[in-house]
């Protein structure tokens, strides 16, 4: 017989679970309530407790008005930065991962492997090997301390990612139906335009959720390759606890924090089920 | 006017000879069956007719003009595939006009093609869905429909049955058999099922390992097989093919099976081939609807069905006949009896063989002795 009532063993079960959540969600939960308790409240008990009073304020201070190196306007300016890096690099690795993924799995070629391999070679690759190489780079391009050196970073790194997701995706597509549309007439891409894109939805929303979040959080890159106003949020997020202040300012910095990962929290919350479903998803029926 | 002729075409994948140089000449309107068991080369060669790959050596005329160079869409083609290869995101209606957009046909060219096409295949109420929702044999209609909308010189079909179940097989094949005799399109059309090839062809092309075996009237293929390996694939059960050894007496030849043993069967060829002569060693080839019960007579001339004893091991009964497997001269071989006569295992019984059907073939080479 099933048993569907509580056991011991299922409250055991349920035990385990709620004992790792609540390790889990601990730094969370610190950081929730610092976000919202004074300088005077944090410095006079501890860094974990209950607000005692409520100061909301410090997301406004946060976003705008926090002093953040020289300049005092906030996280916002870095906010932007951010996403002016990470939208543009996103869309770009994902379109163009898209077509090579396209053209290594449905228009065989030789040496086609070789050149997947090669490609996917960059999935392995740590960050900080790259770094001078991509010091050489943009250099030569004249693109050090911009916000287009860093998309251009994020758009050849990332096509590794999404050549390999959109491969993969794609092989399940039947070779027939590549056939039958070049006796049709159609050419690379209008196949792909026509055909292969409109089946790609799952899979892209699977390479556009990794590719932003991926970029959003990336730090490395961001403190090496651009300073000051440049930076993007995860690097200002170091630079702003930096700041000598007389007393340190958890409460703005928790606020800053939590508004720093709200995009990419936002991502997961309204995509995560397409993320798993596009992952999981192989045939193409 | 030959519609497809294919020269000396061969096709090496590494160090896979895949086809050994292939000539076929069809003429306009015929529909060509190329039948072969897997792997012998026959989509190889069709997907080379097609231009989706390219030729080792050898080359392809379409329409009298060579295509070796010439791509896929201009080659004046249609293709069905076996897994029908509709496009998943396109309604039918695009399906079928999508090789026309590609060509940047008016569109009201294009409505009227469209048109023509749905209502020879009655697909008119189907055309604003997608394939997904459609059934087994509703996308190999439109399949069939976005070949036909091309009016090409050339159909190529690629086994687009075999992923039908059983009943609709048959429907289909009768479908189009039917299409082809009222648009009397040239069709080159591929299988593994000699059934298939047997009802549908005009000329059926047998290949085997890259080689032609033999390119004739499904008549000939089924009755004169150029070879052992034609004799055997076709039909089912297919033919029996037996050691045997030739002997003269009284003026008549004989093939004489099981020469040694006491339950030797001696059969008189009616009609010997001029080759054969006393003393040969061959394979004789013999039909199993040519081996019947007792009271069956074959042809009117009573030289053309003789009557053997021979013991019956297996029984098949399958309500329109009954196939037993029985031994003749020590060989095992197919029969197939009327569903009245009720035969035992074990027990030996006397059957009428056909003997105005025999083959012979050469025990070396397995070629057919004319």
């Amino acid at each position: 017989m099933y048993n569907t009532g509580l056991t011991w063993r299922r409250c055991l079960v349920y035990l385990v679970l709620v004992v790792l959540a609540v390790v889990f969600m601990v730094p969370l939960a610190v950081v929730v309530l610092n976000s919202m308790r004074t300088v005077a409240d944090i410095s006079q008990t501890s860094m974990i407790g209950w607000p005692r009073e409520w100061a909301p304020g410090n997301f406004a201070v946060a976003w705008s008005h926090y002093c953040i190196a020289q300049t005092c306007e906030g996280i916002r300016p870095y906010m932007w930065n951010s996403m002016a890096i990470t939208l543009p690099a996103t869309i770009l690795s994902t379109l163009l991962g898209a077509v090579a993924g396209y053209a290594i799995s449905l228009w065989r070629f030789r040496g086609d492997t070789w050149i997947f391999g090669l490609v996917t070679l960059g999935v392995f690759l740590p960050e900080q090997m790259k770094l001078i190489p991509w010091v050489l780079v943009l250099r030569d391009l004249g693109l050090i301390n911009t916000l287009t050196g860093l998309v251009v970073i994020h758009v050849v790194q990332g096509m590794s990612f999404t050549t390999l997701f959109c491969r993969n995706y794609y092989v399940a597509i039947p070779l027939d139906l590549i056939k039958a549309a070049r006796i049709d007439g159609a050419g690379f891409f209008r196949t792909f335009g026509r055909i292969v894109l409109p089946l790609s939805p799952p899979i892209l929303i699977v390479t556009v959720i990794w590719q932003f979040t991926g970029i959003w959080n990336e730090f490395l890159y961001g403190v090496t390759f651009v300073t000051g106003t440049q930076q993007p949020v995860t690097a200002a997020l170091i630079s702003l606890s930096a700041t000598v202040a007389e007393v340190p300012q958890y409460g703005v910095q928790s606020a800053a924090v939590l508004v720093a990962a709200a995009p990419t929290l936002l991502i997961y919350l309204f995509g995560g089920r397409w993320f798993v479903r596009g992952l999981t998803a192989g045939a193409v029926k | 006017m030959a519609a497809l002729n294919v020269r000396g075409v061969t096709k090496r994948f590494g160090t896979l000879d895949v086809l050994k140089g292939v000539d076929l000449e069809i003429d306009s309107g015929e529909f060509t069956v190329l039948v072969g068991p897997s792997g012998c080369g026959k989509s190889t060669l069709l997907n080379i007719i097609a231009g989706l790959e390219t030729p080792s050596s050898g080359t392809v005329e379409i329409g009298g003009r060579v295509v070796n160079a010439v791509a896929p869409k201009d080659r004046d083609i249609a293709m069905v595939f076996q897994s029908y290869a509709l496009y998943p995101s396109m309604t039918v209606r695009q399906n079928i006009t999508f090789g026309m957009e590609c060509r940047r046909v008016p569109k009201r060219e294009r409505e009227e093609a469209l048109g023509r096409v749905a209502r020879l295949l009655q697909i008119e109420p189907l055309l604003n869905r997608r394939p997904s929702q459609l059934s087994g044999g509703q996308r190999q209609r439109v399949a069939m429909g976005r070949a036909l909308v091309r009016d090409p010189l050339l159909f190529l079909f690629d086994e687009p049955l075999s992923n039908l179940d059983a009943k609709l097989r048959v429907e289909m094949r009768m479908e189009i058999k039917q299409l082809h005799q009222r648009i009397r399109s040239t069709i080159v059309y591929v299988t593994h099922d000699q059934i298939e090839a047997m009802t549908m062809a005009s000329r059926i092309a047998v290949i085997n390992q890259g080689e032609l075996q033999q390119f004739a009237e499904p008549d000939t293929i089924y009755n004169r097989p150029a070879n052992l390996f034609v004799a055997r694939f076709m039909g089912a059960p297919p033919m029996n093919t037996v050691a045997a050894r030739l002997r003269t007496a009284d003026g008549t030849l004989y093939a004489v099976l099981g020469e040694d043993r006491p339950d030797a069967v001696r059969l008189a060829l009616p009609n010997p081939p001029a080759t054969a002569s006393e003393g040969d060693e061959v394979v004789l080839g013999i039909r199993p609807e040519c081996i019947a019960e007792e009271q069956r007579r074959f042809g009117d001339d009573p030289r053309g069905s003789v009557t053997v004893e021979a013991p019956i091991e297996m029984i098949e009964p399958t309500g329109a006949e009954t196939v037993v497997v029985l031994r003749l001269g020590g060989e095992q071989v197919f029969g197939r009896l009327s569903p009245d006569v009720k035969p035992t295992i074990g027990e030996l019984s006397r059957f009428t063989l056909d003997t105005r059907k025999l083959c012979l073939f050469e025990p070396k080479n397995g070629m057919l002795i004319q």
